[in-house]
């Protein structure tokens, strides 16, 4: 139970603007989610290295020397930039999987927000605005973000709790809903070998995803299947590396509006966390159809939607 | 001789199953024959773990009781302190559980309000609307806002003293209900815009909003419309009370109402009835807890309801930390309803004093759970008022005998440290030590 | 006419101001800049008034009406004229789900596409749509009309019971219990003065009337299926 928000940009102009426009409309759901807050932001790519964003409780503690540590079990460099508490870890191309399995052992109190080329995610317990500010979220570049306020319903308010969720590589997914299968769906995802840190049903949501995804499916297909497996209420907005897509369960109840502009496409949970962007009182407004992917990519043709029930 | 006997120890002595009993063929036979669920009114039926399980720890020489008739042991409470500006103030705090107009009669309605009236205490609307008879003999009425929304309108939201968002009730969380064509007169069709004498499908869910994040918005518009004066109750079904009672505090209720499976309804599913929902008993420690874990109990006020009988009953729900209670089915038996003096009629409709369930078949023969207008005329809504009243009070005095017994000079200071269970069960759900020992299952620490 | 700033006003200066109106007020219009979303706009009112909001709204605009005029200028958020008693409420852009829930009476016009669930639990409030509307709408649906001009989605009208239905466009399809039914002159006279009022040049001959074959009115087991 909660509010999101997405910017996907099409104008490069934009881009020094995403961290200040998304942290707009993220303050703007804080009566939706009160709990916790989260973002998921699509940065610049650095071709030689990969990153991972990670927490700890004791930042101080847990960030001295991580960047030597995990470069001895790597045996390749690795640097570190703090925010908070949060630390964004650069690793050479294509180490991200494998130092996300090594920090286990290297860092077991530090824990993986995100992992990939150009994903960072940053979440913590508390309002919207104290989140956005102790990470300075409104300074932050990059060509797509995600956001999301927690208002939790069932599990428990922690860090690990909130949302967004990362997926797999450079993959995230927010949720406003309540899923009703996912104890029985956990505990199958976690005997094929998927792992699952908490109680929390979007976790379970992502988890089946990044499952799905292990297996063969495309983001879209997997979305699809999402609306046979996933029992209850769900809008799910999800982010990869080169854009965003917006699946909503067959009933629809939970809100999602969405604009788009020549430089823009936006996701609100309600349409006061769009009154703010550039352009908007021109921009197409709709809400988004039940049991369909929608899909936008900088890699392909800007505007994908796709029919499913 | 011998042929007899042999014949004798032979046969098998006929044995009734335990799985399928007498009761159930028959209700098997009735499925067949008919096509239905059987539809009925009341909570459940079933022995669950209740207040009867508990027991209060009187004073004695650790602890000094109060004289009974003459120290004073106040009963007062005030529901709706934490954002409305025009909070209910009750002597007592035993309030009447929603019940609609449709499954009462107009006059049966009339007396909750009178009895209640007498008593210091609230009345409730319930699916169907307001009626000019309890608003009139109510003091303190509170308005329900239900799915159905069957006759709500922003007049009677304006002059009630209340509001209650209805989510769930305990006789069946998650449900709506059917009602079936037989009893919807004239007046009842036309509060609810609906043809007379068809059948009512409610709604499970809101039309409207969908959540504790969209109820967040739908109370802000309550409280605009009725300018932030009324106290906002919600209503939950016991399900998960720790994440209800949470969620509708994070929503912005001034006052959570928690209905346990005792709970009466006028008409669902008995599938629904016995079978959904938690013991009243189970659900107050969850809701309690997650008021203090929001630093909110006592701001937020928590009325428990379900089963609710006599003082004693009271007593222990508030000592477990409600701070009201609210009763339904108590009330309708107090103005009358299932009174043996009817009992011939009873039997003619198939069934006993005490056991008369189909309010929604609109025969009942006290005159309460009908529209019929012979059988209406047979209940007279003062003497009705009179019982209520008189009930209310005695619950008050048995409630006062128990806490003053106990020590406390207000029925608030009950706590459940007064209280000791007789079951590992009633132990377990109601968080306080099996009687004669420091200890219940689940108890942190052990 | 009176202006009133949602953004430097509030929220709740703006309703009790409008509160504030009795039936002889001289001050009879109003508008409100800024309302950027906000929910419970205008929300309650019990006068002859007139009320233009300039820019889109949130949740529950004009809920609750009797007797004024609530014109947004924009679109409007979910539950737009919910439970409306009577007077009118005008949406220009789109609405959101719910529009028009459980409303008893009044108008409820929107020039644009309508969400899912528009009219459900109608109870004798006339809708007129000059768009869409999404699926499951009139669920319920008690009394009243409702006018689609363009297309509805999934599942119209299920568990109908006596509102009227009239579509121009296409029915992507019918709910339980809701069935095409003969338009009689009594309806195209219904439909043509609902067409007035919303401001539609449409022909009432062009539409189709739904409604219900009160097949789930008295349980029975055949029609189970149904429910």
């Amino acid at each position: 139970m909660c509010g999101i928000v997405g910017l996907f940009l099409k104008d490069k102009a934009l881009e020094p603007k995403l961290g200040a426009l998304l942290t707009d409309m993220l303050i703007t759901m804080t009566d939706r989610g009160p709990d916790s807050a989260g973002i998921a932001i699509y940065r610049a790519e650095d071709s030689a290295r990969s990153k991972l964003t990670v927490q700890a409780d004791a930042p101080d503690t847990a960030f001295d020397g991580l960047a030597e540590k995990l470069s001895a079990a790597l045996g390749a460099a690795v640097s570190l930039t703090r925010n908070d508490t949060h630390a964004v870890l650069h690793v050479p191309n294509g180490l991200a999987d494998t130092a996300r399995k090594s920090l286990r052992s290297v860092a077991p109190d530090v824990r993986v927000m995100s992992f990939g080329d150009t994903l960072e995610i940053y979440k913590e317990v508390g309002l919207p605005k104290d989140v956005a500010a102790r990470f300075d979220l409104p300074s932050m570049t990059g060509t797509h973000g995600i956001g999301h306020t927690r208002m939790a319903t069932e599990s428990a308010v922690t860090t690990l709790g909130a949302h967004p969720f990362n997926t797999g590589l450079d993959q995230c997914l927010v949720h406003n809903g309540s899923l009703s299968n996912h104890n029985s769906l956990r505990r199958k995802l976690q005997r094929e070998g998927i792992h699952i840190e908490t109680m929390n049903d979007t976790e379970v949501g992502a988890a089946y995803i990044t499952w799905k995804m292990q297996n063969g499916a495309t983001l879209g297909e997997a979305l699809e299947a999402s609306l046979d497996d996933l029992d209850g209420f769900f809008n799910f907005v999800v982010g990869t590396k080169d854009g965003f897509g917006v699946v909503r369960d067959p009933i629809a109840c939970k809100p999602a509006v969405m604009a788009e502009t020549d430089q823009y496409v936006a996701f609100g949970s309600e349409y006061r966390a769009l009154v703010n962007l550039p352009g908007i009182d021109d921009a197409r407004v709709w809400e988004p159809e039940p049991a369909t992917v929608y899909f936008w990519s900088h890699d392909t043709a800007p505007v994908s939607k796709k029919e499913v029930a | 001789m011998k042929d007899e006997q042999s014949k004798y120890v032979s046969r098998t002595v006929p044995i009734q199953s335990a799985t399928f009993t007498n009761p159930i063929n028959a209700e098997i036979r009735r499925a067949a024959d008919t096509g239905i669920y059987d539809i009925r009114g009341g909570g459940a039926k079933r022995r669950v773990p209740h207040f009867d399980d508990l027991l209060f720890l009187g004073a004695s020489i650790s602890r000094y009781a109060l004289e009974g008739y003459r120290e004073k042991c106040d009963t007062r409470v005030t529901l709706g302190t934490r954002f409305a500006k025009k909070p209910i103030e009750l002597d007592i705090p035993v309030t009447i559980a929603g019940m609609s107009f449709g499954a009462l009669s107009g006059p049966a309605k009339e007396a909750l309000g009178r009895g209640a009236s007498a008593a210091g205490t609230s009345t409730t609307t319930g699916d169907g609307g307001m009626t000019e008879e309890e608003r009139g003999h109510s003091n303190k009425l509170v308005y329900q806002v239900l799915p159905s929304r069957y006759g709500m309108n922003p007049d009677d939201l304006r002059r009630c003293d209340a509001i209650e968002v209805v989510v769930g009730q305990g006789a069946k969380p998650g449900g709506g209900g059917m009602l079936l064509g037989q009893k919807i007169s004239d007046r009842v069709a036309s509060m609810r815009n609906l043809p007379q004498g068809i059948d009512q499908r409610s709604a499970c869910r809101h039309p409207d909003w969908t959540g504790p994040d969209d109820l967040e918005i739908k109370i802000l518009e309550l409280r605009e419309i009725t300018g932030w004066e009324k106290p906002i109750y919600v209503k939950v079904g016991g399900t998960r009370p720790y994440y209800d009672t949470t969620l509708a505090i994070k929503a912005g209720a001034d006052v959570v109402v928690l209905d346990g499976m005792q709970g009466g309804t006028a008409a669902t599913q008995d599938v629904f009835i016995e079978h959904v929902g938690l013991p009243t008993l189970a659900c107050i420690r969850p809701a309690v807890q997650a008021l203090q874990d929001q630093g909110l109990h006592r701001e937020v006020q928590l009325v428990v309801s379900g089963g609710i009988r006599t003082g004693a009953d009271v007593a222990k729900a508030l000592a477990l930390g409600a701070d009201a209670v609210a009763i339904g089915t108590a009330a309708m038996v107090a103005i009358g309803d299932n009174d043996p003096k009817w009992e011939a009629e009873y039997q003619k409709l198939g069934t006993t004093a005490g056991a008369y369930d189909d309010w929604h078949e609109g025969q009942d023969p006290a005159g309460i759970t009908t529209q019929d207008p012979e059988l209406m005329a047979r209940f007279d809504p003062l003497e009705g008022g009179r019982r209520l009243r008189n009930y209310l009070k005695v619950l008050t005095l048995e409630a006062q005998t128990i806490a003053r017994a106990c020590g406390h000079n207000h029925l608030h200071n009950l706590e459940p440290e007064d209280l000791c269970a007789l079951t590992m069960e009633a132990a377990a759900m109601a968080r306080v030590p099996l009687a004669g020992t420091e200890w219940y299952p689940g108890k942190p620490g052990l | 006419m009176q202006t009133i700033d949602l953004e430097t006003s509030g929220l709740r200066d703006l309703n009790a101001t409008l509160h504030a109106q009795a039936q002889e007020t001289n001050q009879t219009n109003w508008e409100i800049i800024n309302p950027k979303g906000s929910h419970a706009v205008a929300v309650g009112l019990d006068a002859p008034i007139e009320v233009n909001v300039k820019g889109s709204t949130g949740y529950y605009t004009g809920g609750m009406n009797k007797q004024a005029t609530v014109h947004v200028h924009g679109s409007a958020g979910p539950g737009v004229a919910e439970n409306m008693m009577s007077g009118s409420v005008i949406i220009e852009g789109d609405a959101s789900q719910y529009a028009g829930a459980t409303g008893n009476g009044g108008l409820l016009v929107i020039k644009g596409n309508a969400s899912s669930r528009c009219g459900i639990s109608m109870k004798g409030i006339d809708i007129v749509v000059h768009g869409n509307v999404g699926h499951m709408s009139a669920f319920m649906a008690q009394s009243g009309n409702m006018v689609v001009c363009g297309d509805a989605g999934d599942a119209l009208g299920d568990s109908i019971y006596e509102a009227r239905l009239f579509v121009r466009g296409s029915v992507k399809s019918l709910g339980a219990d809701c069935i095409e039914k003969e338009m009689r002159p009594e309806h195209i006279e219904i439909l043509r003065d609902l067409l007035e009022k919303g401001g539609c040049d449409a022909k009432p001959e062009e539409f189709k009337r739904y409604g219900s074959a009160r097949r789930l009115y008295n349980f029975d087991v055949d029609n189970a299926g149904d429910y």
